[in-house]
């Protein structure tokens, strides 16, 4: 089996198994009985327990930042706001708001050209196999787990000596390479499900390599795109090591460097700094609540290889 | 010639990436390799050769010592943690729950966060404002003393006691080095498993319940038919085929722990006599501030060793897995 298939089957199991208890008969009918119920009960206080755990922070972080200063007192830090105050909103957005769209401009093209390039390389690693590509793939799946201190020093030297260190273009050149291997990765696997034999009828027909690319894969690529696109946003929005140490001009940080700076300061109070959190946060969490099931796919697809 | 034009175009297409990973990602790992073996230690390079010296130099700190210590509770804290709730947690949401989609979401939306927001609202807390001896936070949620639960604050480290009778018994039998504070487990890092665990977590619940939902109901149908109890056929029939995913989760947050740097740094940095360093921090600073640049590409050759031990048989049975399907 391929390993794409595995990944596939796995979010399909997810999403079909949703329906079968849905149906009248499956086993949690017949299992009544007062034990059967107890059980139910602790399974479901086990539940709420965790899911408060989860939620936690989002509580925090809420009605932290919709208190005003006055009413933001270690004391009282975890009851409701008295009356609600956007206020720290504003003072975090103008904080913060010249390093969120830094963060923009950086994460959509590197997540963009990630996904051309990761497409690319897959189709050719999935259908265009040449003596050695497996090892070239494993070799280059190595790239995706180094700790990226072991090429940071020689990265600085390197981004100085072609002109891009401080820059955020700079910032999208290390993004799309470092994500050559994950994106490469889950296109490779995504094609590899496609019947091979599709395309040998097109090459029959006397299609090349491009024609075969954007006749035949590209228009079955749409979820991989996503999925890629998501998975690569994701991690540039979310870096702190590359650009802490590539942008030392606090006018190109994106929001993770400004967030860490100003969660620092002494300058910004409680609420700021919460609402200034979540400001962060919001893109990635936005993309999570819309498109929930494809984010959930690339994070199968980037560990379920084999 | 028409096949033979389009390998060509196959290759040149893939030739770029290739060629980048090649030179960034193995040019560049060779080349700190280098910069370990050389002087290195202002802003300005420095190329004389000093062997070995960097690695003694760091061998010899204290402070790294404390590190690998602090990496290796971490990891095994970390690991634990996230595989035991991940797994209780898939097995829960596998028992036809209602609002399962919910409860996923809740579990999983934290791996949409950055380490950095994570950091920074599990340090607000565990230890919110500036007083240190006495956190309120947490502790004022579930009315605990703060002068004696100090979380993320906490400089205690927990280690065999000289007045202990193990600490004799160690000594004894030449086992004295485990009684080392360098062996023992420093209160404040368990704060950061926490925030690390409630992040990653709901990564291995979605890894294990993608498992449990691909075994096929009639094998777990078949034992029950024999009459085994349901804890009977989770441990024999279920948890054995949820093996690999447990391998992988283990090299997923294996290799995340030993590289860990945004979690640490939003939280508490080094923390109270280093009880939250980790190498990563070590590497950035004695790099990129004190600009010690041959020590600092020596810890990060020993981070990336570290690694390379964890990943490198994975990949290749990872390799060999697919190849044999």
């Amino acid at each position: 089996m391929s390993s794409a298939a595995v990944v596939v089957t796995s979010e399909e199991d997810l999403a079909r198994d949703r329906i079968r208890s849905d149906r009248p008969g499956s086993r949690g009918a017949h299992s009544r009985g007062l034990r059967a119920n107890i059980s139910r009960w602790v399974l479901y206080l086990l539940l709420f327990l965790f899911a408060a755990w989860y939620l936690a922070p989002i509580y925090i972080l809420l009605v932290t930042s919709l208190k005003g200063s006055s009413e933001i007192t270690l004391d009282k830090m975890w009851a409701l706001p008295t009356s609600f105050d956007l206020g720290s909103f504003a003072a975090a957005w103008k904080a913060l708001s010249p390093n969120f769209i830094n963060s923009l401009l950086l994460a959509i093209p590197a997540a963009v050209i990630s996904s051309i390039l990761g497409s690319v390389n897959g189709y050719v690693l999935a259908k265009w196999k040449f003596r050695g590509s497996e090892l070239v793939f494993t070799l280059i799946l190595f790239g995706m787990f180094i700790p990226y201190q072991a090429i940071l020093i020689p990265l600085t030297q390197v981004m100085s000596d072609i002109g891009l260190y401080g820059s955020l273009q700079g910032l999208i050149l290390v993004h799309v390479i470092y994500g050559i291997p994950i994106t490469t990765l889950i296109f490779r696997n995504y094609y590899a499900a496609i019947p091979t034999e599709l395309l040998e009828a097109a090459k029959v027909d006397g299609a090349g390599f491009f024609r075969i690319y954007r006749s035949i894969l590209l228009p079955l690529s749409a979820s991989g795109f996503v999925v890629v696109l998501i998975w690569q946003f994701n991690s540039v929005w979310n870096d702190f090591l590359f650009a802490v140490t590539l942008i030392p001009n606090q006018v190109n940080w994106p929001v993770t460097v400004a967030l860490n700076n100003l969660s620092g300061s002494f300058v910004a109070t409680w609420n700021v700094q919460m609402a200034g959190a979540l400001i962060a946060a919001t893109p990635t969490l936005l993309i999570f609540i819309i498109l929930g099931r494809y984010f959930i796919r690339g994070l199968l697809a980037g560990s379920l290889k084999g | 010639m028409r096949l033979t034009r389009d390998r060509v175009i196959s290759l040149l297409v893939i030739a770029p990436s290739i060629l980048a990973v090649a030179v960034f990602v193995y040019g560049l790992i060779i080349w700190t390799g280098y910069i370990s073996t050389v002087k290195w230690d202002t802003l300005r390079p420095d190329y004389t050769p000093v062997g070995l010296g960097n690695y003694a130099s760091i061998f010899a700190n204290n402070r790294f010592l404390i590190d690998i210590r602090n990496t290796v509770v971490f990891t095994i804290c970390f690991i634990a943690a996230s595989l035991t709730i991940g797994l209780l947690l898939a097995n829960m949401i596998d028992r036809r729950i209602r609002g399962e989609g919910i409860f996923r979401s809740i579990i999983v939306f934290p791996m949409a966060v950055s380490f950095i927001v994570t950091g920074v609202v599990w340090k607000w807390i565990l230890s919110p404002g500036q007083d240190a001896a006495h956190p309120q936070g947490i502790n004022q949620l579930f009315g605990l003393d703060p002068t004696r639960n100090r979380w993320l604050t906490d400089a205690h480290v927990v280690y065999i006691g000289p007045d202990s009778p193990v600490y004799q018994v160690l000594h004894s039998i030449g086992l004295g080095f485990l009684t080392s504070p360098n062996i023992g487990v420093p209160i404040a890092m368990l704060s950061i498993v926490l925030a690390a665990v409630w992040q990653m977590s709901g990564f291995v619940m979605i890894l294990y319940l993608a498992g449990l939902r691909a075994i096929p109901e009639d094998l777990k149908e078949a034992a029950r038919v024999d009459g085994a109890s349901e804890f009977r056929i989770f441990r024999h029939v279920v948890f054995p085929l949820l093996t690999p995913i447990t391998l992988s989760a283990m090299i997923i947050l294996g290799h995340i722990s030993l590289k860990i740097y945004d979690l640490t740094v939003a939280m508490s940095m080094s923390g109270p006599g280093f009880a939250t360093d980790t190498p990563a921090l070590f590497m950035w600073q004695t790099t990129f501030r004190d600009g010690l640049f041959g020590r600092g590409a020596a810890v990060a050759i020993i981070m990336l060793a570290l690694v390379a031990i964890v990943v490198v048989p994975y990949l290749i049975w990872n390799r060999r897995q697919e190849v044999e399907a």
